[in-house]
């Protein structure tokens, strides 16, 4: 069921109370283990990356953000291409297309990241860390997106298309006015939870000298020995961005809930 | 069997059409003619529906021809785009798009068939919303609406194309019962105006009110047809009697 079913204030207002509550609980709980954040406060704008690496490049929260978002616009590529090909009657396409997605999706990303960097460059292809890291996160999770595309495509009614047909309309506009709408609408929950995903598994970057947020996180905590300290303000940059990403997906789901969610109002 | 005096528009001659190893249409001839209206009705798994779906090419057939107003539907995308403009099909199940207003639903094909331009055929969408009579519904989406509703938002949808023939495929099976009636109203209004109709309905009442011509269908063929007096009053054949008899 989406969110944005409207459910009253009421309902909302103690959500709202109940989030804030558990919250206040987690960092009283924090607070009870007497840590010091002053290294953290120090160290903040490296982690958040408001200040750019030795290297003259962005790191942090910043570069995170960056491979995670370029992982995403690649994966969707990937994803959409493979989807048309688990769709499609050309043997050929299909073959190409599940050969892909079975491959990607039967071995861990953190192995496909390591062959990419590491063992590429002795067959003579050698790629920088952060292209190895693009490269890695967009092929994995474009197979899953696949997946998730074509769910959404198979799940919308044939009675859909048969109507479209019946009205002589050419297939692309069937294609983008009448079945991707309706697809849209029961890809975005999976698909926002995939980037969320995405999101955090871009810290394996971290394995290429990236310096990236767990990275820094990691390499600060060594230095100051306040682990906990370190790792708690990753983690809660890291649910920031999280939530960011839930926020768009809500906004999302809104858009192309339209007509269903008014027949639950109805309801 | 059309009438003498009136061109035929719509030829199927010796239909042919298997699923798998299933024949589900057995030499099936029919002639529609300009402005005569057809009820197609028998037992379920007559294949009454896949004719009227290989009409307008939503099942392809594997033999005979189907002339639609002299063009032949062969499969090829140009005589299926050709032949989708003139007829008209409305659901069982309405099939209307969810995620549009009734007028979107309406407009869509005259703006991307017809190249309507799109305010002309929002105007156009509201005059045949306001001819079945949901001019106050016209921004909703299905989902507010009734199912009597939202079969007539259908209706609606078929005429903006100005389709010369109309095909209905069990308009009022999915409806509440106390929905039925302002359907065949709709459809008996479109009868009475002269529309060249097909309709396949288990209502006998309303087949016999609309139709000039009946056929009954059983087992992938045409069985008997006749005006609904001699389908009713004198069934020749053995099968529509035992038909008849088992729907009084």
């Amino acid at each position: 069921m989406p969110i944005d079913t409207p459910r009253g204030k009421n309902f909302r207002r103690k959500v709202f109370l109940t989030w804030v509550a558990l919250f206040a609980l987690l960092a009283g709980a924090c607070y009870g283990l007497h840590l010091d954040f002053g290294t953290v406060v120090q160290k903040l704008p490296f982690l958040l990356g408001l200040r750019l690496a030795p290297d003259g490049f962005i790191q942090g929260a910043a570069l995170t953000l960056f491979v995670t978002v370029c992982s995403m616009f690649f994966a969707l590529l990937v994803a959409l291409i493979t989807a048309l090909g688990r769709l499609s009657n050309n043997p050929f396409a299909f073959a190409v297309a599940t050969f892909y997605a079975s491959l990607f999706r039967g071995t861990p990303l953190v192995v496909q990241v390591l062959i990419i960097y590491l063992a590429l460059p002795q067959i003579g292809i050698i790629l920088g860390g952060l292209t190895s890291g693009l490269i890695a996160l967009s092929l994995n999770y474009g197979a899953y997106l696949a997946e998730t595309i074509r769910s959404g495509v198979m799940a919308v009614p044939q009675g859909q298309r048969e109507a479209a047909l019946a009205l002589a309309l050419p297939r692309w506009v069937i294609a983008w006015k009448v079945i991707a709408p309706q697809a849209l609408r029961l890809i975005i929950p999976p698909a926002g939870a995939l980037f969320v995903s995405m999101l955090k598994d871009s810290a394996l970057v971290s394995l290429m000298g990236l310096w990236e947020l767990n990275f820094l996180a990691q390499s600060y905590a060594r230095a100051s020995y306040q682990y906990m300290e370190m790792l708690i303000a990753a983690a809660l940059i890291y649910w920031a961005l999280s939530i960011v990403f839930e926020l768009v997906q809500v906004r999302l789901e809104r858009r192309f809930g339209k007509g269903v969610a008014s027949a639950w109002a109805r309801n | 069997m059309a009438a003498d005096d009136k061109p035929t528009i719509l030829a199927v001659t010796k239909l042919n059409k298997w699923y798998g190893s299933q024949h589900v249409l057995r030499d099936v001839s029919l002639d529609i003619a300009a402005h005569e209206r057809v009820a197609v009705f028998g037992p379920s798994g007559s294949g009454k529906s896949t004719l009227l779906r290989c009409l307008n090419g939503l099942e392809p057939h594997q033999s005979g021809r189907i002339l639609v107003d002299g063009t032949e539907l062969t499969g090829s995308a140009a005589a299926l785009g050709v032949v989708r403009r003139e007829i008209g099909m409305v659901f069982q199940s309405f099939n209307l798009f969810p995620h549009m207003t009734a007028v979107e639903n309406c407009s869509l094909a005259p703006i991307w068939v017809r190249k309507t331009p799109p305010a002309e055929a929002a105007d156009l969408a509201l005059r045949y919303l306001t001819r079945v009579g949901l001019a106050a519904h016209a921004h909703k989406y299905p989902g507010q609406l009734s199912g009597g509703e939202q079969q007539r938002v259908a209706i609606a949808r078929a005429l903006c194309m100005a389709p010369k023939i109309m095909l209905f495929d069990e308009p009022t099976s999915a409806l509440d019962p106390e929905m039925i009636q302002e359907v065949l109203d709709i459809i008996v209004d479109l009868a009475d105006s002269g529309m060249t109709m097909i309709c396949v309905t288990h209502e006998m009442s309303f087949a016999r009110r609309i139709s000039d011509r009946l056929v009954f269908m059983d087992r992938g063929e045409i069985v008997e047809q006749g005006t609904p007096d001699q389908v009713f009053d004198s069934p020749r054949t053995e099968r529509l009697r035992t038909f008849l008899r088992a729907g009084r």
